[in-house]
This record gives C-alpha cells, sequence and structure tokens, in this order.
C-alpha cells in the first residue's frame, strides 16, 4: 500500500461491515517485450460503486482491465472476486464470474440484430439451445432495455445504430450475462454530452443495485461527474486511490501527469522570435471516421519560436498535422504561411510553400520503408535540379547528396543503398530530419518527433530542432510528452477534443495547469 | 509448429537459388506424374527439352510462342510495380489487336512503314484506353482493379466474338459465300505483314524484337527517371506518396494505360507478325494475358526478365505441340505445365519468406497497453 502516497485508502468504508471488495487485484504485473505495463499494481472496487481508473496513454488501464477479463493473463499477482482468488484461463472465464468488458471498439456482429448480438456467446440460457429463440430472446432484451433506460430496439441491425446506441448494446449485453462488474473503456469517447449524460444516469442505477461499475477515463470533469471513487494509473504504478469528495481537477491532474517535481525547463535556443510565419485560422478538417476532428483552431507561430500543441492523443493532434502540411484537406478557415493562404489538401504545395514535415509515423508516411536511404533522402527534391534534370534522374546527384547527409547527420548506415526499413529508430528519424531540413523549410510541423527513441537519440533530436528554430525556421511541435513539450517549447497550446482550449507561455505554465487543459477542463488561468 | 514468417533481408543468392530449386522440384513431380502414367521420365524430358530448344527451326517456334507471353508479362509488370494489379492483360491484347486490325484495313494503300506504325500506335491506343477504365475506377473510385480489369477480359472476348461471329462488321471478311458460312476475319493487306529476321537460322520476329526493346524502354524509365521514381514510391508506401506531395491519382491512370498500351502492341504483334486477319479463336485460346501474370511475378517485376521467362515458357509451350499425339495426351502436357507454374509460383514465396519449425507456437503479442 505504500504507492497509496498522498490519497486516503477508503477502501474499509463501504467493506465496513465485512463484506468483501467486489473486485480484488494484488501485486498484479504483466510485461511486454521491452514495456512493463503494469508493475505490482493494487487495485480495489466494492460492490455498488463506480470506481474510475484514471490515466494517461501508456499509464497501463487498458492492461490492467484486459488482465481482469481474462484477456490477458498475469505475470504476477492475484485476482480476488468477492474474497475469492480466481484464475482466468480465458475470456470465458471471466464472464461466466460474471465480468463484462465494454471496450472502446465495439465487438459487435454488424450485420446481426440487437436481440443476436446480446445472446452471442451465451452458454446458459436462450443462447445456448441450437434453436434461437427469437421472441424469448427479444422479450428479454426489451425488458432490460426498459428496466435501465436505455432504448434500443431489440431488432435493429447494429449497422442501422449511432455509435452511442452500439455502447447501449454493448452493455445490455453485459446486463444479459448477469455481469456484476462490468468495465467501461473510454465510453465517452463515442458519446455526445447528452448521451453521455444518459450513460452515466444508466451507470449510477446499476452502481446502485449493488454492481460494481470500473470506468476508464482520462478526462477529468468525467470522472468528477459519476465516480465514487478514482484511482490514479501512471507508468503502469497504481499511484493513488482517493474518493471523489476529496479530489479536486487539479490534484488529479497533478497525480495523473506526476510531475510536480522540478521539471527541466525549456533551454534558450537562442533564436530571435520574429513576425508570424505560420498562422492557422479556424481550420477545421474531417477525421478518418467521418467526424469533425478540426473544430476551429487557430495558432500562430513565429519565426525562431517553438509552439508546442499538447493534448492526450486522438483529441485531433494528427489531423493537425495533417491538414497544416496538406496530406488532409481542410473543411473550412485557412492556413497562411508568411501571410500567403493556402489551398490546403495538396502537399506539394505546402512542400513548396517552405512547410517541412516530420510525420508521426517515420516508417510508413515519413519514409517509403523498402527504398533505399538515397530514395528516401530526395523523396521531396526528386522533381528539381540537381537531383533531376528535366524528367531524368542524376543517380550520381542522389548518391552524393545522400552521402553527404548521412555524414553530416552521423546516420548509422551500411551506406546510401540500404532500405530505410533496416534504420534504427534514432537513425531513420534522422534521415528524415535531415531530408526535411535540406529542403531549407521555413515552417518545421514535428509530431511525436522522439516517440520510441533512446535517451541519446532524443538529445539529439532536441537539439536538431533548437538549432532549427535558432536558425528563424517557426517550429510547430505536436506532442504528448510534457516533459519534451517544455524542454523545448516557448509557448504551449493544449488541445482538446478538435479545438484549442488554451495557451499558456512555457516559462510559467505549470505541468498541472497544462494537465488540467488536457483533460478538458477549460479553468482559464489569469 | 510450421510457422512462415517475413525475411527481414532477402540475400541475392535465394535470386538463383530458389528458380533453380523450383524448376528441380516440378521436374520431379513431373517424373511422378510421368510414371504413374507409364511413361518414361527422362526419356519425355529430353523430347520436352529438344522439341522446345533442340534447334533453329524449334528455337524459332519457341520465339514465336514467346513474344505475345512477353508483351503480356511487361503489361503485368508495369502495374505490378505500382502494386497496382492489372489483370486484363488478356482483354487489352483484344482490343489491341481489334484496333490495329482496323488501322492495316483502313490504310492499306500506303506504305508498309507507315501501315505498320499506324498498327503499334493504335494497338497501343486499344489496350491503353481499355485500361484506362479500371484505372479511372481505381483513382477516383477506389474500386478494386483487380475485379474490373478480370471482369473487362470477358467482356472484351465478347466484342471480339461479335465482331466477327455475330455481325457485318468492318472486320468481318463477307466477300465469298464460304467466307459467309465460315465467319472469319478480313485478310489484311500485305503492306500489314510484319516483316522478320533471320539470325543464324533462328527466326526473330519484329514482334519480339519490339518486345525486347519496351522492356529496355520499361527498365529505363524505371530505374532513370522520375516517372518511375514516383511509382516505386507509391508501390512501396501510398501515405509517403501523398506525404512527399505526389500526385498519386494521375499516377494510377499513367500506369494503368501504359500496361495496357504494353498488351496492346502484343495483340497488335499478333495481327501483324502472325495471324494477319483479326482472329478471335486463335486469340482467345492461348490464354496469353493470364500467362503474362505468372510470368510477370516470376520475374520479379524485371522487364527484361520478363522477355527471358517468356522465352523459357514459350518453350514449354511450344514443346507441347510437339509432344502430345496419340501415346501423350494433351491433359498430361497441361499437368506438367501446370507443375512447373505452380512449383515456380509456390518457390516464390521462399524469397520473401521463410519457413521455421518452431517447437512451440508462442502466442502473438498484443500490443501493449494504450
Amino acid at each position: 500500500m505504500g504507492q497509496q502516497t498522498q490519497a486516503v485508502d477508503l477502501s474499509e468504508r463501504r467493506g465496513a461491515g465485512g463484506a468483501p471488495p467486489a473486485v480484488s487485484l494484488r501485486g498484479i504485473t504483466k510485461r511486454f517485450p521491452a514495456v512493463l505495463a503494469n508493475d505490482a499494481v493494487d487495485f480495489e472496487a466494492a460492490p455498488g460503486e463506480v470506481h474510475a481508473l484514471l490515466g494517461e496513454n501508456g499509464a497501463g488501464k487498458s492492461t490492467l482491465s484486459n488482465i481482469l477479463t481474462g484477456l490477458y493473463r498475469p505475470d504476477e499477482g492475484e485476482i480476488w472476486l468477492y474474497g475469492e482468488r480466481v484464475d482466468f484461463h480465458s475470456p470465458r472465464d471471466a464472464i461466466d464470474a460474471g465480468v463484462a468488458m465494454v471496450h472502446q471498439h465495439f465487438r459487435l456482429v454488424v450485420p446481426f440484430t440487437v436481440a443476436e448480438n446480446v445472446v452471442l456467446g451465451d452458454h446458459r440460457r436462450e443462447g445456448s439451445s441450437f434453436l434461437v429463440h427469437q421472441r424469448a430472446i427479444e422479450r428479454r432484451v426489451g425488458e432490460l432495455s426498459k428496466r435501465y433506460g436505455m432504448h434500443v430496439d431489440p431488432r435493429a441491425r447494429i449497422w442501422q445504430l449511432s455509435l452511442g446506441e452500439q455502447q447501449r448494446v454493448e452493455i445490455l449485453k453485459a446486463l444479459y450475462h448477469e455481469a456484476k462488474i462490468l468495465i467501461l473503456d473510454e465510453p465517452t469517447a463515442v458519446l455526445t454530452p447528452q448521451e453521455s449524460e444518459v450513460l452515466f444516469a444508466t451507470l449510477r442505477s446499476m452502481a446502485a443495485e449493488g454492481r460494481t461499475v470500473i470506468f476508464i477515463s482520462h478526462k477529468l470533469h468525467e470522472v468528477k461527474a459519476v465516480a465514487d471513487r478514482v484511482t490514479v494509473l501512471r507508468g503502469g504504478k497504481a499511484i493513488a486511490t482517493t474518493t471523489m469528495a476529496d479530489a479536486t481537477p487539479r490534484s488529479l491532474a497533478a497525480l495523473m501527469v506526476g510531475r510536480e517535481v522540478d521539471i527541466t525547463r525549456r533551454r534558450e535556443h537562442g533564436g530571435e522570435i520574429g513576425a508570424a510565419a505560420l498562422e492557422l485560422d479556424e481550420l477545421r478538417a474531417v477525421g478518418d471516421r467521418g467526424g469533425e476532428a478540426l473544430k476551429g483552431v487557430a495558432l500562430s507561430v513565429r519565426t525562431g519560436e517553438i509552439v508546442a500543441v499538447a493534448g492526450v492523443a486522438g483529441n485531433g493532434q494528427r489531423e493537425l498535422a495533417e491538414t497544416v502540411t496538406g496530406m488532409r484537406p481542410m473543411t473550412g478557415g485557412e492556413v497562411r504561411v508568411h501571410g500567403r493562404p493556402l489551398r490546403g489538401g495538396d502537399a506539394r504545395e505546402a512542400i513548396g510553400a517552405g512547410i517541412a514535415h516530420v510525420p508521426e509515423d517515420r516508417l510508413g508516411t515519413g519514409v517509403a520503408p523498402s527504398l533505399s536511404i538515397g530514395s528516401n533522402v530526395v523523396l521531396k527534391s526528386y522533381r528539381r535540379y540537381p537531383i533531376a534534370r528535366g524528367p531524368l534522374l542524376r543517380l550520381r546527384a542522389i548518391r552524393d547528396h545522400a552521402a553527404d547527409l548521412i555524414k553530416r547527420y552521423d546516420v548509422r548506415t551500411s551506406g546510401p543503398n540500404a532500405p530505410a526499413r533496416q534504420l534504427s529508430g534514432g537513425n531513420l528519424q534522422k534521415v528524415v530530419l535531415a531530408r526535411e531540413f535540406s529542403g531549407n523549410p521555413r515552417v518545421l510541423v514535428v509530431a511525436a518527433p522522439t516517440r520510441g527513441l533512446d535517451v541519446a537519440a532524443i538529445e539529439t533530436v532536441h537539439a536538431y530542432l533548437r538549432d532549427a528554430a535558432a536558425a528563424g525556421v517557426a517550429v510547430l511541435l505536436i506532442s504528448e510528452d510534457l516533459d519534451e513539450i517544455l524542454a523545448l517549447a516557448d509557448r504551449v497550446a493544449v488541445m482538446f477534443d478538435g479545438e484549442i482550449v488554451g495557451e499558456v507561455d512555457a516559462e510559467t505554465a505549470t505541468v498541472e495547469e497544462i494537465g488540467l487543459l488536457m483533460a478538458g477542463v477549460r479553468e482559464r488561468t489569469p | 509448429m510450421i510457422r512462415i514468417e517475413r525475411r527481414l533481408e532477402q540475400p541475392g543468392w535465394l535470386n538463383v537459388a530458389v528458380p533453380v530449386g523450383s524448376l528441380v522440384l516440378a521436374f520431379g513431380l513431373s517424373a511422378l506424374v510421368l510414371v504413374a502414367t507409364g511413361h518414361d521420365p527422362l526419356q519425355t524430358f529430353r523430347r520436352l527439352i529438344h522439341a522446345a530448344f533442340g534447334g533453329q527451326a524449334q528455337l524459332t517456334e519457341t520465339v514465336v510462342s514467346a513474344t505475345p507471353l512477353a508483351f503480356t508479362g511487361l503489361c503485368a509488370a508495369v502495374a505490378f510495380r505500382m502494386q497496382l494489379f492489372n489483370i486484363g492483360g488478356e482483354g487489352q491484347l483484344y482490343m489491341g489487336a481489334i484496333a490495329a486490325a482496323a488501322a492495316a484495313l483502313l490504310l492499306h494503300s500506303l506504305p508498309m512503314a507507315i501501315v505498320i506504325a499506324a498498327m503499334v500506335l493504335a494497338g497501343a491506343a486499344g489496350g491503353g484506353l481499355y485500361a484506362l477504365v479500371p484505372g479511372f475506377l481505381r483513382a477516383f473510385l477506389k474500386t478494386n482493379e483487380i475485379i474490373t480489369s478480370l471482369m473487362l477480359n470477358y467482356a472484351a472476348a465478347l466484342i471480339l466474338n461479335y465482331l466477327i461471329f455475330d455481325s457485318q462488321s468492318y472486320w468481318r471478311d463477307t466477300t465469298t459465300a464460304e467466307a459467309k458460312v465460315f465467319p472469319q476475319g478480313k485478310m489484311l493487306p500485305d503492306s500489314a505483314a510484319w516483316p522478320s529476321w533471320t539470325l543464324h537460322g533462328l527466326g526473330l520476329p519484329l514482334g519480339f524484337l519490339l518486345a525486347i526493346g519496351l522492356a529496355a524502354t520499361l527498365w529505363f524509365l524505371f530505374s532513370r527517371t522520375r516517372f518511375g521514381f514516383e511509382v516505386k514510391v507509391i508501390g512501396d508506401s501510398p501515405r509517403a506518396a501523398t506525404y512527399a506531395g505526389m500526385r498519386t491519382r494521375r499516377k494510377i491512370l499513367a500506369v494503368m494505360a501504359l500496361s495496357g498500351a504494353v498488351a496492346g502492341v502484343g495483340g497488335a504483334s499478333q495481327d501483324g507478325d502472325f495471324r494477319h486477319l483479326l482472329d478471335p479463336r486463335g486469340l482467345q485460346q492461348a490464354g496469353y494475358g493470364y500467362a503474362g501474370i505468372v510470368i510477370a511475378a516470376l520475374a520479379r517485376y524485371n522487364p527484361f526478365a520478363v522477355v527471358l521467362i517468356a522465352f523459357l515458357l514459350g518453350g514449354v509451350q511450344n514443346a507441347g505441340f510437339t509432344l502430345q499425339g496419340a501415346d501423350f495426351p494433351s491433359g498430361l502436357v497441361g499437368v506438367m505445365q501446370g507443375l512447373i507454374l505452380f512449383s515456380a509460383l509456390g518457390c516464390e514465396l521462399l524469397v520473401r519468406y521463410r519457413i521455421r519449425l518452431a517447437s512451440r507456437a508462442r502466442r502473438p503479442v498484443p500490443e501493449a497497453a494504450t
């Protein structure tokens, strides 16, 4: 229990009468190659409570819930349900023990009806017989949906339903299977605020019946709205468990981000900050799944300045980078480079305007993996002299250019002919940076530039980004890593749900302040 | 447990060892079939090799069989370079043949050089335009080009039959009473007969030389030009191509048109080199387009290798005609050809993948926490 540092342990609260907790995870450890996803996690949830599991991406929330639902087996540790030790060999064991999960991406058979989906996997009642008792199933599903105020037609087919309705089907499925412990992974990600309200009411009524609801989220206001208690995970460890009454968004944000202590502050890069080089005005764009991913982003970056966009993944950062660099069409607003507006949706235009781009996905987007380093360093310059003359390529010029960059950026490789995919992450990033800098950019958009790199490579990449700013490039840094942001940025803009919800000066900003904004708490500090 | 996994590196010797190994395997399997059907395998192989490559006459026949295969092989290889699976070489070859025959009939009074040039251009246009149909669908509607180009093969075959058998078209010979009963195409004029050259007794038709020239041109296009560079990048990673500002759609159209044009010239060569009329039965019998796909895969999209493999497969095909007879049913010839293709394609897998015998199946490691 040593990890429950500053919070009050209230696991005794409901269990005071001697009733054991509904869920008790003891010392759960799960290792993946190169990642310690869960590190001796202790977790308890009582019957009749809504217990939130809060943490950043990669904090270990999903792994923990996958262990509780029998999808993974823990390397170490024990699972106890209602005072009995259990050992899950498969998800079915967990379902039989009354544990159900609503995944972020629904596990529904799209052409089937609601009723059919609900009985799927049932081997105890209606679903177990060879013949399908359509009527009986539909009646039961109808009863359940009425009782919990989740309206959905049992005979509708899944593809006819909205995402919110599909989620109700998942919950009905859990109720039908008589789940006593229900885990929901980021359930509001697909819901409108109104739908979220309805969901919260349902969850509360389920808890009132004595069920246990475990609610996974990284959004503080939701946790505040629905949970009785919250356990914060960070870096695979359970950092604290606290009642909502004792928690403020501020204290939770600090726990989640976890760096109240001294932070490495931005080192001066010595660039003269000048006029606005990149201006985004009410920028709008549609995401891959059709929803609006950018809802009017306004931001500007001046020459010699590093502006960071912070935020939890999936709040529009990827779409922002793609829209600014012309890889994704804009549906509204404007992107201007040194005052000149771009048509948008055309990477060649953006390149021509002097926008360099270090994409999040280095191997599939930043380089063509099977092609040589030589081909990849001319990926954007192959149209012009000296790389091309008319329609012909000058192979010698390509080779010389590649050899030069390999030497200048100290890329560890067997030579310009080696395929890009053989490079390590750090060396690959050097190739991408080398290419982007060699185009003499005016604006540099970098997304997650050090993800997956080792410490030495991170330092190198950071040094290059500082050099770029010092040379007068306007740098837009999109990152989820607050350490990185505070080490590099002059200004920090925080993105939430497709909008910039706040901008802070990196010199004076606190992690808490940024953390609150990242969690969608719009609380402007004066 | 047997596991098949992707090779991280492809050692160079594999490019030689695997084809040779697959040939050995093919002959091994064929030997089994031959023994089972009461034939002497060694004797049969000797006859097969002799019939394909045994002398100048045999080699000339092999070149004749290889010419259309080289065109359709190049057609497939061009598209495959960009991961564009044009299965429509067959139909594009028909359309090329139709267009080239029309050109020859229209321009019959002009000098030979002009007629031949017109036939080549018409063939290229016919095949290229026909390939643009799946090209457009793919580029603008993201329709799967495998399906559309394949289906258009049937459409092309029906058009071809209609022109000669079911209509009084411009291509059909209606001058004699006999021709009215047994429909056939109009004979092309003499000025449309493509020349051929003899080199040490080996006959080389113009079409074969054109195919070699095309192979060299395509090699240059792919390895030395901006166009080829873009095709390579798009083929390897469409996202990287978009990122680099390449116009992927235009490239799809261009590559499909080029691919179809190559097959179309193959159709023109059928008219000019060998058949001298629009011959629906002859064109459809051989399945040139489908063989071309196999050839492109075996050649690993290298244009020169396409010509070489077309020559070898042309030899097998040619030997098949010679071999079959009273003591050797044509079905058995087909079985042997099939086994050769089967083992060649099956072993092709080994260049890119390796087979590992593992004592225990390891569960795939799920993605770490989110």
